[in-house]
């Protein structure tokens, strides 16, 4: 390989050709600042903070997109880019709303770590650019008076999510990024996957906050409040209170909502093994039975909407199975409230989520359980985090607790589905047991894990042959389907997630500071799911006792009558 | 009359659709249909742009995002008279503001609006290459040069006359 | 003074948009001659000629040709910048309105060289009656055989399209330009890759002023070194100003290189006009630097105005008189800018608004000393910064007004305006 030579800060560096200053600087462990870089989706050289001095080159040059070349002497510090960049970000800054105290963002903001670093300590112009109100959409908030004009949510949400509803518009001071005549996203094919806010660096793109609706139901006696929560969620709750990436919190994430006043903490991982049991049965069904394939998996409300928008001939494609949360919104107001022999109505249900799509699942019109709403309010990771530091709880030092019956029996299985890969592989485990009529023992179905955005794979299970798909990202899974519809490809089974990594990557996870880091995240993520389903005694869906007493008491079996009315939905064109 | 306008709106997206169909194929196709669009329109709604956008292929967000960027687009309906004083430097130097200001007095319009009879607008431009005649200003495809505050009391009086006795002969 | 009219020599005479006159006139023989040599001699030609880029940036046209030929992939577009949207000049616009087929037959010849098939001239849209104009002299050049298919008997193919701009000074930029073409927002694009390697549909891409394609067929016609002879020893052949502002005899003149910018405003412009006294001159364009009286005596050539720390640019001299304040004229050339930026980079979007709202401040009479420094801050992170050209230039006025004015600046801050100008009316108001 051709390797360059150059200098930077008087350090001798040697590295590819093709490979830009910022890449060959952190090589000597010098980071550059950047605001609207992101490593191969944003790559515009738009915001000019990484401007860096190249000795005989007129003016400064942005280290992100610009490659190095032999003999390069590269100052990234000196006093014209120090003074440079802090111009740059006092500018930036200048018509950016300053309210970092009140801002949802405080303290995970990339400009206020920036401008701290800078030394911007103060802005002296007088004027701020006329913007557009905020305006909020059931799962997503926009704040054009916050926004920095990166372009990187652009970037997001066409070029990873082939979504496109936003984009830059106007020109000059009225420069803005935002949806044709500042429509808000409920009114277009936004599909509430909230990617752009985890990409953002500022607060200028934020989840609906619905936590004073869960603080209003806890507060209420007469209601009987239940929390579910998802799987994702405890692999990265733990972040927001400085433990490492990965860390599995369960048992303090437990007690802190036992805390909180929840009257059940229940666990959507009982619901996911109820899903399996469900899907698998309406995947074998449709392969023996001469069925619509490929079955694709329905859990991920994003690409629901993804789909009911822009590929309608899939429709029926879908799993006609609810997602877990709805699935245990519906059980916890009919087998729950029976159990407990409490009514319906006086049960409100909360659902701790990694994603911001959920917020818009859980108002859909199907979503209701014998004329009750399955689910009452959605938070994500990051607002029951916000509950919990308003509480007061030092949640580092809480103790274990376990979740609550009946709902509360999980198995690995269950657990994985906050990866991508893990519903296909849940399903599998189960669909093999059934099968082969055994108990299999080796039940890693490696070939289905890892993080491209895009797998395939064909698993022999007594002689049938299965053939699987796997995509995250809906850009991903728009690509497969076209594939499909021009003929060029074919399976029984596709596991969709809309988000890159799957829930683990959720809109509504915490956000990662440091944007570079984004890929390690999701793996130690990953890695936490996959390290609990290990731990597990039982990992496979249908052994859960608790969904087997369901059955049992409630359900009958998988695709009964009863079943269809209470875990079964459909889709809508839009 | 409901209907009327109706059916002459149908018909202009007839030609808004026919219009696409044979540009459709061209590359960097966008910008020219736009441009039909809004000399049939007048302007450029958000109806037109979204079926720009499904006839095109292209994201209702980049139609909007052309739209608003060029400034010869526009999102609202403009006037019959479309008055464009020009404020590029050498008109400035030639006093284009005081035109512009008489021109905004005679209308009672400020600069940016359309007058409520949907008659005339008034935009202050950029530099249009006439800077031997500043300063300048155009009634739709008409220049008019070396104006001065009088001269252009004397044309804007013209126009107002000329609608003036077209409302007598329609009355 | 030598009267050489290469360009401008049929402006007026010729119906524009007719094939006939324009040969009767001695129009296509550039590219009848282009057709009987190689391509690579006709290249060599335009080295000789010391051709530069008349559009502004003034890189030298046969070295750019030279490596735009050089590049192997197919198929390769030409293309003509003719929105002409630099403030104060209108001299591509005569070209356009008056001897199209000019343009025609240098791109034309372009073509030949580069083997392109097809080219598309991006006229600005305020220029809608000069667009129609155009488009008819195309489709006369097709029908007697200097376009299209089997171009003069000699197989080869040529193909253009009229595109209308649609109002953005920033499209003048080579890769916004592109975008645009390309149905885009006008944002211009990282470079590298330039637009010769990867430009119009990501294919490599000849991107030339309306007025250099309209000096080829004259060069090829009488050969490089007679060109280059002349303009000046560096600068070759003629050029065409735009005289406007407070003199006497504005318009569009062509003029060897090496005249002073004095002969110019006060031979061929007749003086400034009503008696007044000149004050300082913008030359080329509202992103070219002003000038005072003191440098009146520079010539007009590349490495004369170079070592003044000027710039020719586009061809614009706009002559200011001592009636108007340098504070009020900077607020009308920074609004423009202001509204101008395509909003893509920081210090262009923001450091615009900032200097507007400075300008604003001491207009007003609340300025401080200060905020000219602040002012002289902006400006250079603008110019070190900005992502394209008209980041870079858009403070330039400021800067050199502050250079050879700055007292005048200083006295705003007191609340004081000579010129009567500035209204000063929100002294004392916050």
């Amino acid at each position: 390989m051709d390797m360059i030579n150059l200098k930077i800060d008087g350090l001798d560096v040697s590295v590819s050709k093709g490979t830009t200053i910022l890449e060959a600087a952190k090589e000597l462990k010098i980071d550059i600042p950047t605001l609207c870089y992101i490593k191969k989706l944003n790559e515009v050289g738009s915001c000019r903070v990484c401007v860096v001095e190249i000795e005989g080159k007129r003016g400064l040059q942005p280290a992100c997109v610009t490659n190095v070349s032999e003999g390069m002497v590269v100052s990234t510090a000196n006093k014209t880019v120090r003074e440079t960049r802090k111009n740059i970000l006092e500018l930036i800054l200048a018509n950016h709303n300053r309210e970092c105290l009140s801002c949802p963002r405080n303290l995970k903001c990339e400009l206020q770590k920036l401008c701290n670093e800078a030394g911007v300590d103060n802005v002296y112009y007088e004027k701020k650019a006329l913007r557009s109100p905020v305006s909020a959409s059931l799962s997503i908030v926009r704040d054009p008076g916050k926004c920095v004009l990166c372009g990187r949510c652009i970037s997001v949400c066409a070029n990873v999510q082939n979504v496109g509803v936003i984009d830059f518009a106007y020109r000059g001071p009225q420069t803005a990024v935002t949806t044709p005549y500042e429509q808000n996203l409920s009114e277009n094919s936004c599909i509430n996957c909230g990617q752009c806010i985890e990409i953002c660096p500022v607060g200028a793109l934020q989840e609906k906050d619905d936590t004073d609706k869960v603080w209003s139901a806890i507060d209420n006696p007469g209601l009987h409040v239940v929390v579910q929560v998802a799987p994702a969620v405890r692999v990265a709750l733990g972040e927001e209170f400085g433990m490492p990436v990965g860390s599995n919190v369960e048992g303090k994430m437990v007690s802190a909502l036992k805390r909180l006043g929840f009257d059940k903490v229940f666990d959507t991982d009982f619901s996911a093994d109820l899903t399996i049991m469900e899907e698998g049965t309406e995947l074998l069904d449709r392969i023996n039975n001469g069925g619509k394939l490929p079955l694709i998996t329905s859990c991920s409300p994003g690409w629901i909407k993804f789909c009911e928008h822009n590929y309608q001939d899939f429709l029926d494609n879908l799993s006609s199975c609810k997602s877990p949360q709805q699935m245990f919104g519906a059980v916890a107001k009919s087998y729950y409230a029976k159990r407990a022999d409490i009514d319906p109505a006086k049960i409100f249900v909360v659902s701790v989520m990694p994603c911001t799509a959920k917020k818009f699942e859980a108002v859909r019109d199907e979503m209701q359980v014998n004329g009750y709403r399955e689910v009452d309010a959605v938070i994500t990771t990051r607002e029951l985090a916000k509950m919990i530091k308003l509480s007061g709880m030092d949640f580092t030092k809480l103790p274990d607790g376990t979740f609550d019956g009946i709902l509360g029996e999980s198995t690995g299985a269950a657990v994985i589905f906050g990866a991508t890969g893990g519903v296909m592989e849940a399903a599998l485990r189960t669909v093999a047991d059934i099968l082969t009529g055994k108990d299999l023992q080796d039940i890693d179905y490696k070939e289905v894990r890892g993080l491209e955005g895009t797998r395939e794979a064909t698993v022999e299970i007594n002689g049938m042959e299965i053939k699987l798909a796997i995509v995250n990202g809906t850009g991903n899974a728009a690509k497969l389907l076209d594939k499909i519809r021009a003929g060029e490809a074919n399976y029984h089974f596709i596991e969709v997630m809309a988000c890159r990594g799957g829930c683990i990557n959720g809109g509504g996870q915490p956000i990662i500071l440091d944007k570079s880091k984004t890929e390690e995240v999701r793996q130690r993520r990953a890695e936490g799911l996959y390290g609990i389903d290990r731990s597990k005694e039982i990992r496979k869906s249908h052994q859960n006792p608790e969904i087997k007493e369901l059955y049992a008491d409630f359900f009958e079996k998988p695709g009964s009558h009863k079943v269809h009315e209470h875990l079964h939905t459909h889709y809508v064109k839009r | 009359m409901g209907t009327s306008v109706c059916n002459c709106k149908s018909e202009k997206f007839k030609q808004l659709e026919l219009i696409i169909a044979e540009h459709k194929d061209q590359p960097g196709s966008l910008i020219p249909v736009m441009h039909e669009a809004q000399e049939l329109f007048g302007y450029l709604p958000l109806e037109v742009q979204t079926v720009i956008a499904e006839g095109l292929d292209v994201p209702l967000a980049d139609v909007y995002g052309v739209a608003t960027f060029y400034s010869k687009f526009t999102l609202q309906a403009k006037g019959q008279y479309q008055i464009n004083v020009c404020l590029g430097t050498a008109c400035y130097v030639k006093g284009a503001q005081l035109i512009i200001e008489k021109v905004a007095d005679m209308l009672k319009i400020k600069v940016g609006e359309t007058s409520q009879d949907g008659l005339f607008s008034l935009d202050a431009t950029r530099c249009i290459g006439a800077c031997g005649l500043a300063p300048v200003m155009t009634v739709n495809e008409k220049v008019y040069g070396q104006l001065t505050v009088d001269k252009v009391e004397k044309i804007m009086k013209e126009y107002l006359d000329t609608v003036g006795r077209d409302k007598n002969a329609n009355a | 003074m030598e009267d050489i009219k290469i360009l401008s020599a049929r402006f007026g005479k010729i119906k524009p948009d007719s094939v006939e006159e324009y040969i009767n006139a001695g129009g296509y023989e550039g590219l009848k001659k282009a057709v009987t040599m190689q391509q690579e001699e006709i290249i060599e030609e335009m080295k000789k000629s010391n051709l530069y880029g008349r559009g502004g940036a003034a890189y030298p046209t046969g070295i750019k040709w030279e490596q735009a030929y050089a590049v192997k992939k197919d198929p390769k577009y030409l293309v003509c910048n003719a929105d002409e949207g630099e403030p104060g000049t209108f001299k591509d616009k005569r070209i356009l309105a008056e001897d199209p087929l000019l343009l025609i037959e240098g791109m034309t010849i372009g073509a030949y060289i580069m083997g392109a098939k097809e080219g598309y001239i991006y006229i600005r849209g305020e220029y809608s009656a000069i667009q129609r104009i155009v488009k008819s002299a195309i489709e006369n050049a097709k029908k007697a055989g200097y376009l299209g298919t089997n171009i003069l008997g000699k197989g080869f193919d040529f193909d253009l399209h009229v595109v209308s701009g649609a109002g953005a000074y920033v499209c003048g930029e080579n890769t916004a330009l592109v975008e645009s073409l390309e149905g885009k927002q006008g944002r211009p694009r990282q470079k590298p890759p330039y637009v010769k390697n990867c430009g119009l549909f990501q294919m490599p891409t000849i991107l030339n002023n309306v007025e250099t394609y309209s000096c080829i067929p004259c060069i090829v016609n009488v050969g490089g070194e007679r060109y280059s002879s002349f303009g000046t020893e560096f600068s070759g052949g003629t050029k065409l100003l735009c005289l406007s502002g407070n003199v006497v005899n504005r318009g569009v003149y062509e003029i060897p290189y090496g005249l002073t910018i004095r002969e110019i405003i006060y031979n061929l412009g007749g003086g400034v006009k009503d008696g007044k006294k000149l004050k300082f001159v913008h030359l080329g364009g509202s992103s070219g630097s002003c000038l005072p009286e003191s440098l009146l005596d520079t010539r007009i050539c590349y490495d004369d105005l170079k070592k003044n720390g000027l710039s020719l640019g586009s061809g614009a001299v706009l002559v200011v008189d001592d009636s108007n304040c340098v504070v009020d004229y900077l607020k009308a050339v920074m609004e423009f800018f202001e509204e101008e930026s395509c909003g893509k980079c920081t210090p262009c979007r923001e450091g615009n608004q900032r200097l507007l709202e400075l300008l604003e401040k001491l207009s007003q009479g609340r300025g401080t000393l200060a905020d000219i420094e602040k002012m002289k801050s902006i400006a250079q992170t603008m110019k070190m910064t900005s992502f394209c050209g008209l980041g870079q230039s858009a403070p330039t006025a400021l800067v050199t007004l502050l250079k050879y004015f700055e007292n005048e600046f200083i006295e705003h801050t007191a609340g004081k305006c000579a010129n009567g100008k500035c209204s000063m009316n929100s002294k004392g108001v916050n």
